[in-house]
């Protein structure tokens, strides 16, 4: 699904990712995880498409296409969502009226009938459902004075309204509640299909005891240093990065 | 001051057809042409070198070279069969002007016993004490040359009474079109009366209908008696080549409520001089504007709120979208008098500029003599907010979709204070249709016609 090659990106002149490899397929979990500042979110927004940041060498192929020759609202279109780490407070855009374009604007692009309003308005029930969202939020303006949680849990509920197949979860875990995660943690499960994928970056082993992922990748510096089953997720949990840190070294 | 040529031409215009112009008016009304005279003697057009006009110079184009609309311009009533879908319109209480004069037949005829709503020449000369006490009361000829040559010229506009008490349920509907094969100036003049614990809402749609040049200087005073409630609308969707100046005088007294908000959807140039003065305790008014330009269009809303005495307050919220190299500016002079303690004065203006070449300039000038105050005002000048760009694209939304949803989210502020549900929602859509670039195809336009259509569905 995902093949990312050697990828390099810079901003303000500063080399953020410095060459990543990675491989995703369909009906897998990857997490990712890492020390602040190593470039987990860098690479989210690089692979959703913010132009803050220039590619400088590198392939991502995505579905076959290359991806990063597609705008962000075609990447969108094929099938890529991100889970912002910090979600952009947007006041007079309501999240009917955003949920709806974004919807029948990724429709029409698959070439698929829109949605009728009633059927639309069917399916946002539907899906606050899974991710037990408040209905007052979705009839508030797009996370304008949200709680960090809700904004969380708002994040879910768009991907769960635009089914993707591949979800990049930025710290989707982080701010939320024992009983919030578990929802979360749960709407991401049910979504789960053998044809569509997740990335999670975390850097807490509690929520993939909710999600346990297929691989588990450390990103340090730019780089993917380490990559391995669920029990790596364990080993950083109890002894932090510092003994990976010093296999580097040395 | 020394008068210009064009001043001069312009006094000369008036001296020849003086004797028509003043046929059939009230006295009260043709009294006051000769302080106008006088007072546009001495003041002339204002020049970008008076200050309230720094921003807008008018003088080049107020000159007798455009013809005074005194009549239809070629324009016959028929025509206005054209307006299909207005004739629902007559019903209720939608009325015509063409060229500033009131079209006969249009009058809404099912307004509440006692409130008439019709041609300012006519009613005028009916109501020679409502004449004596209001008119020129608010709108002083001695304080801006466009006041008194208004004055000078009035003939026709509209005018609205609604005696004590009297609720009008429906708002009144006035569709200024200006049409004919010749350019022309129109001075209209309207006056809208409000007596004690009455209520009207009142819309001005002003249009164009035909390719020739308009020069407008329009005079609206407003007066609300106490406990009154005036509700005034202005939605301004003309052709580049219009100039228009409205001037906008209110007066309001205790307890009474003024809503006054001003769309400016498409224009030449306009200039909107927005006077209102608070003059009895507890009375209290919420203005708002948005004007959304493109191309060389310029915009320029001058305000001046006057808090004359104790325990008022007021609103103020103008925004602009503007676009390629279109101009604007907005002047918010509040003036608190020394003994108008426990004033509440607020005002904002926003403005979003979608390229390097629009340019905006904000004043807010607060004259503050009272010391138990509150007032706050801030101007912004900004671009649409690329994080939230980024966040709408990457939900898949095109750019240009994700453009027009955060245009129309920062102007949805100003369209919520419309307090007509079915109007909201007309402007509404005439607004995104105008961020949409749909708008400015049209050089006329029909939506008064669809918005009386829905404003009776809705009633
Ligand atoms: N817009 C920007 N301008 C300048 N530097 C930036 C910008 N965005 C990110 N960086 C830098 O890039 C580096 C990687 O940031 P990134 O947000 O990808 O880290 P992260 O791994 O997601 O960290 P965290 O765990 O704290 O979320 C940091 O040093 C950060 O300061
Ligand atoms: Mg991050």
């Amino acid at each position: 699904m995902l093949k990312i090659r050697n990828l390099h990106a810079m901003i303000d002149g500063k080399e953020i990712l410095r060459g990543i490899n990675l491989d995703i397929k369909a009906g897998e979990i990857h997490a990712i995880m890492g020390p602040n500042g190593s470039g987990k979110s860098t690479l989210a927004s690089v692979l959703t498409g913010n132009e803050a940041f220039e590619v400088v060498e590198g392939t991502v192929e995505f579905n076959g296409k290359d991806l990063l020759d597609l705008s962000p609202e075609d990447r969108a279109r094929e099938g890529l969502f991100l889970s912002f780490q910090y979600p952009v407070e947007i006041p007079g855009v309501s999240m009917t009226n955003f949920m709806r374009t974004a919807l029948n604007e990724q429709k029409k692009y698959r070439g698929e009938d829109v949605l009728s309003a009633s059927d639309f308005l069917k399916l946002m029930r539907d899906r606050k459902n899974l991710v037990d969202i408040d209905s007052d939020l979705t009839n508030r303006s797009v996370n304008e004075g949200f709680s960090g949680g809700e904004k969380k849990k708002n994040e879910i509920f768009q991907m769960a309204m635009l089914d993707p197949k591949l979800a990049i979860l930025d710290e989707t875990d982080s701010g939320l509640d024992i009983d919030a995660l578990r929802i979360v943690a749960n709407g991401v499960n049910k979504l789960r299909r053998p044809d569509n994928a997740t990335i999670l970056i975390t850097h807490y082993q509690r929520l993939l005891d909710y999600i346990i992922p297929d691989h588990v990748h450390v990103l340090y510096n730019g780089r993917i240093v380490k990559s391995a089953g669920k029990e790596l997720a364990h080993k950083l949990e109890e002894n932090g990065y510092d003994w990976i840190k010093k296999e580097l070294v040395g | 001051m020394n008068l210009s040529e064009h001043d001069i031409s312009l006094q000369k215009l008036f001296d020849t057809n003086r004797a028509f112009i003043e046929k059939d008016a009230a006295a009260g009304v043709n009294l006051a042409r000769v302080k106008a005279a006088e007072a546009f003697a001495v003041q002339g057009i204002p020049s970008s070198k008076v200050e309230a006009y720094k921003y807008t110079n008018l003088q080049p184009w107020f000159k007798s070279g455009f013809e005074q609309a005194y009549g239809l311009n070629g324009y016959s009533a028929d025509d206005l069969k054209t307006f299909e879908c207005n004739v629902h319109e007559m019903e209720s209480h939608t009325i015509f002007t063409v060229n500033g004069k009131f079209v006969e037949g249009s009058s809404g005829h099912a307004l509440p016993e006692g409130v008439v709503a019709g041609s300012f020449l006519e009613l005028s000369q009916k109501y020679p004490e409502i004449i004596e006490k209001y008119y020129g009361r608010q709108a002083k000829v001695e304080t801006d040359g466009f006041i008194a040559l208004n004055t000078m010229f009035a003939m026709d506009g509209l005018f609205i009474y609604v005696p004590k008490n009297k609720v009008v349920e429906k708002p009144i509907q006035i569709v200024n079109v200006l049409t004919g094969p010749s350019d022309l100036m129109v001075n209209q003049r309207n006056l809208i009366v409000v007596e004690e614990n009455a209520q009207v809402r009142v819309l001005f749609c002003d249009h164009t209908l035909s390719m020739s040049r308009f020069l407008v200087n329009t005079v609206t005073e407003g007066f609300v008696a106490e406990s009154g409630m005036l509700d005034f609308y202005n939605l301004q969707n003309q052709h580049n080549g219009t100039v228009q100046v409205g001037g906008y005088y209110f007066d309001q007294e205790a307890k009474s409520q003024l809503n006054a908000n001003y769309f400016t959807l498409h224009t030449g140039i306009t200039r909107n001089n927005i006077f209102s003065r608070l003059g009895g305790e507890h009375a209290e008014n919420h203005i708002s504007g948005l004007y959304v330009i493109d191309k060389n269009q310029h915009v320029d809303n001058f305000s001046f709120i006057e808090h004359a005495v104790p325990d008022c307050e007021s609103n103020e919220l103008f925004k602009g979208v503007m676009d390629d190299a279109s101009t604007g500016a907005f002047t918010g002079r509040i003036l608190v008098a020394p003994d108008a303690q426990r004033t509440n004065a607020y005002q904002s203006n926003n403005n979003l500029l979608l390229t390097d070449s629009a340019k905006m300039n904000s004043r807010p000038q607060l004259e503050i003599y009272a010391d138990d105050v509150k007032c706050s005002h801030g101007a912004t000048v900004g671009q649409l907010d690329e994080n939230a760009m980024f966040y709408l694209r990457a939900r898949g939304i095109s750019k240009e979709e994700a453009n027009i949803l955060l245009m129309y989210a920062f102007a949805y502020e100003v369209i919520e204070k419309i307090k007509v549900p079915s109007l909201k929602e007309q402007i509404r859509q005439l607004v995104e249709k105008r961020f949409r670039g749909e708008l400015d195809k049209c050089d006329s336009c029909v939506v008064c016609g669809q918005l009386g259509t829905n404003l009776i569905k809705a009633n």
